[in-house]
């Protein structure tokens, strides 16, 4: 009988593991094996064991593009998780009026990052752009975005938190609006100043959603892509290409898929560490929360 | 001077009236309770008085100071909610410190007025637990000494046993009536437990339909219900009303029921109105007996309670009544029994629902 339950229970879940082993773990053990192999597009390819691994460690710009791919992470993630939980402070009321723009601030979210890119680039363009016509009527030289080694990775970081702060918003809303309002009655006969409130009641309150949000949002720059390629094209000289623009030039500009799967591996490694030690450091994710 | 006083407020949700021209006061060291079934508007007085809620009219003074204006922080008013609202996050110690700290007090006084209360609530071994490492009980009793440690000029009481179990109930009441005894400031506890509200309130203050009803001692609400909403929603089960007609003559009033039958009240005829009139009867006062029985009735359920049991049955007119009779009542459903009420205790009501009673002793 319990066999025959269990079998029954594992096709209900077949659809589900079939294709995750075909889209998920097929492709993972398939990238380490060829991280392994010299090896193109055509032709066999052969062994070469931890040979493109040693090759990426004196790459400079895989180097390079591991540093970009940090500094761009730190640009975004503390100032995504800033301004998204300022919103959602802002637009944490009932009315019309907070729906709509709640609304129009979760609008980017569904653009495709090639019209995000688009879009950016007529904002960030010296010449024509938006901002550029802004500091040229306040009487600055307009700023070259894309164009200076130092503004490359600010211009992406801008564009990337432009295009993803709906969702942390929307975690953040949900957050809010799990804290009971008797809390803040009760902080309220505290005598708690709104900023008070803010610090020691709400907080607190939302930690678990904060740590989602980072934990989050910091896997996903590490994987930073899109922007990179069409913005910037890496450029200039390399200044604003990240690990994932690296490993695809490697793998489909050079078709090198051997050395490009090592350099997936070796962003995988790190992304699972940066994540788990996120995960330790945060302690028990449970630790905060209200049990009424 | 009193302590507190409501003076005509009013409140309205959108279109609909909650509190309308309340007026109270309430004396230094009183304990009251508001008492009124669900939508009475008890809570949202309470919330008023806190601060939570602001009147559309009317004034809020508190020790000889206005204060409906003032934001619920600088009322000098201490609340305990019906949940509790503790600070998951923070310890026992931490929450009842955060008001403390919030008003600037120096940490060793902070220390010393957490002590104390920890003391007299006995729950100096859970000050360094959060409150999700406690029980219910437990919680509440932080909660009452979050609202202890500020020192208020007044408690306010949301509920306060509801989301306990009986036996903890119970014994929370004790509790609450010792805290009483300790307090300088007034109490005022919100609550839809007749029982709460008798045992532990120097004053009840009735509520239905957005205004007081009645404001009395325990004792007074039930024995003279200043109108049939009172008569009926305290006292268990409820009093029976029974439409009767005014005889002529005598120095107390003398009432004849729909089957005929008379009942020879203690209510001084001079004070009852002409017209419609309801005789009130309480269950303890019409007793299932052969001996000088007024009326009879028709048993549709005995209700055994242990030291007694409770008839209820229909008269020969067909209007329902609730008797008592010993705790091996022999009367079986379907029976026709003999009715013997109480008429010296028996309350007469107008037609307007005021209440008449005998003269007070």
């Amino acid at each position: 009988m319990t066999s025959q339950r269990n079998w029954r229970g594992l096709l209900f879940a077949a659809p589900f593991l079939a294709l995750y082993a075909v889209i998920l773990i097929f492709p993972l053990l398939r990238g380490l094996w060829l991280s392994l192999y010299q090896v193109d597009l055509f032709g066999a390819g052969h062994f070469v064991g931890f040979g493109n691994y040693a090759r990426l460690a004196h790459d400079p710009v895989f180097g390079t593009s591991l540093v970009n791919t940090f500094e761009v992470t730190l640009m975004i993630v503390p100032a995504l998780t800033v301004i998204s939980l300022l919103l959602a402070l802002a637009l944490n009321r009932t009315g019309g009026g907070a729906a709509f723009l709640r609304g129009i601030f979760f609008a980017s979210a569904v653009l495709s990052v090639t019209i995000v890119t688009l879009v950016w680039r007529f904002m960030l363009a010296p010449d024509a752009g938006l901002l550029g016509e802004t500091w040229k009527a306040l009487g600055w030289e307009p700023l070259p975005f894309l164009s200076d080694v130092h503004l490359a990775l600010p211009a992406l970081a801008i564009t990337t938190i432009w295009w993803s702060v709906g969702f942390p918003m929307l975690l953040f809303l949900a957050g809010l609006q799990q804290v009971p309002q008797d809390m803040y009655e009760a902080a309220a006969l505290d005598n708690a100043s709104r900023w008070t409130t803010f610090w020691k009641i709400t907080l607190p309150s939302i930690r678990r959603t904060m740590i989602l949000v980072v934990m989050l949002q910091t896997a996903a720059q590490l994987q930073l892509f899109g922007q990179s390629q069409l913005l910037t094209a890496g450029g200039p000289s390399g200044a604003s290409r990240t690990a994932v623009l690296f490993l695809y030039e490697s793998a489909f500009g050079r078709w090198e898929l051997g050395y490009a799967s090592a350099a997936a591996e070796v962003l995988f490694l790190i992304i699972l560490a940066v994540t788990l030690t996120q995960y330790w450091a945060t302690g028990p994710a449970g630790g905060a929360q209200h049990e009424r | 001077m009193p302590s507190l006083e409501l003076n005509g407020v009013s409140k309205k949700f959108g279109a609909t009236p909650v509190l309308d021209r309340v007026s109270l006061t309430v004396e230094q060291r009183e304990f009251i309770a508001f008492l009124g079934p669900s939508g009475s508007g008890k809570s949202t007085l309470l919330r008023i008085i806190a601060g939570l809620e602001f009147a559309d009219s009317g004034e809020v003074w508190l020790d000889g100071r206005r204060i409906d204006l003032l934001p619920p922080g600088e009322r000098g008013i201490a609340m305990v909610f019906q949940s509790y609202a503790l600070y998951p996050h923070m310890t026992a110690r931490e929450n009842m410190a955060f008001g403390l700290r919030n008003a600037k007090l120096a940490s060793a006084e902070i220390d010393r007025r957490v002590t104390d209360a920890a003391n007299v609530l006995e729950i100096a071994p859970l000050l360094d637990r959060k409150p999700n490492q406690m029980s219910g009980g437990q919680r509440q009793r932080i909660a009452i000494g979050r609202a202890l440690v500020k020192l208020p000029k007044l408690f306010l009481l949301d509920e306060p046993l509801s989301n306990l179990d009986a036996a903890l109930r119970l014994r929370t009441r004790v509790e609450l009536a010792q805290l009483k005894q300790r307090v300088d400031a007034p109490v005022i506890m919100v609550t839809h437990d007749q029982a709460e509200a008798m045992t532990l309130a120097d004053r009840i203050v009735v509520m239905n339909d957005c205004q007081i009803q009645q404001v009395g001692r325990p004792m007074e609400i039930y024995s003279r219900p200043a109108n049939t909403f009172v008569a009926q929603f305290v006292g268990s089960p409820a009093m029976t009303l029974l439409p009767v007609h005014l005889a002529e003559g005598g120095e107390f009033a003398t009432v004849k029921l729909g089957d005929g039958s008379t009942v020879q009240t203690r209510v001084p005829r001079a004070i009852v109105p002409a017209g419609e009139l309801r005789l009130g009867v309480r269950p303890e006062s019409a007793r299932v007996a052969e001996a000088s029985a007024t009326t009879k009735a028709k048993v549709e359920l005995v209700e055994r309670l242990g030291e007694r049991s409770l008839v209820y049955g229909r008269l020969g007119d067909g209007l329902p009544i609730t008797a008592e009779d010993s705790a091996y009542s022999s009367v079986a459903i379907g029976d026709e029994v003999p009715i013997a009420i109480d008429g010296s205790a028996a309350h007469l009501f107008g037609a307007d629902g005021v209440g008449y009673h005998r003269a007070a002793q």
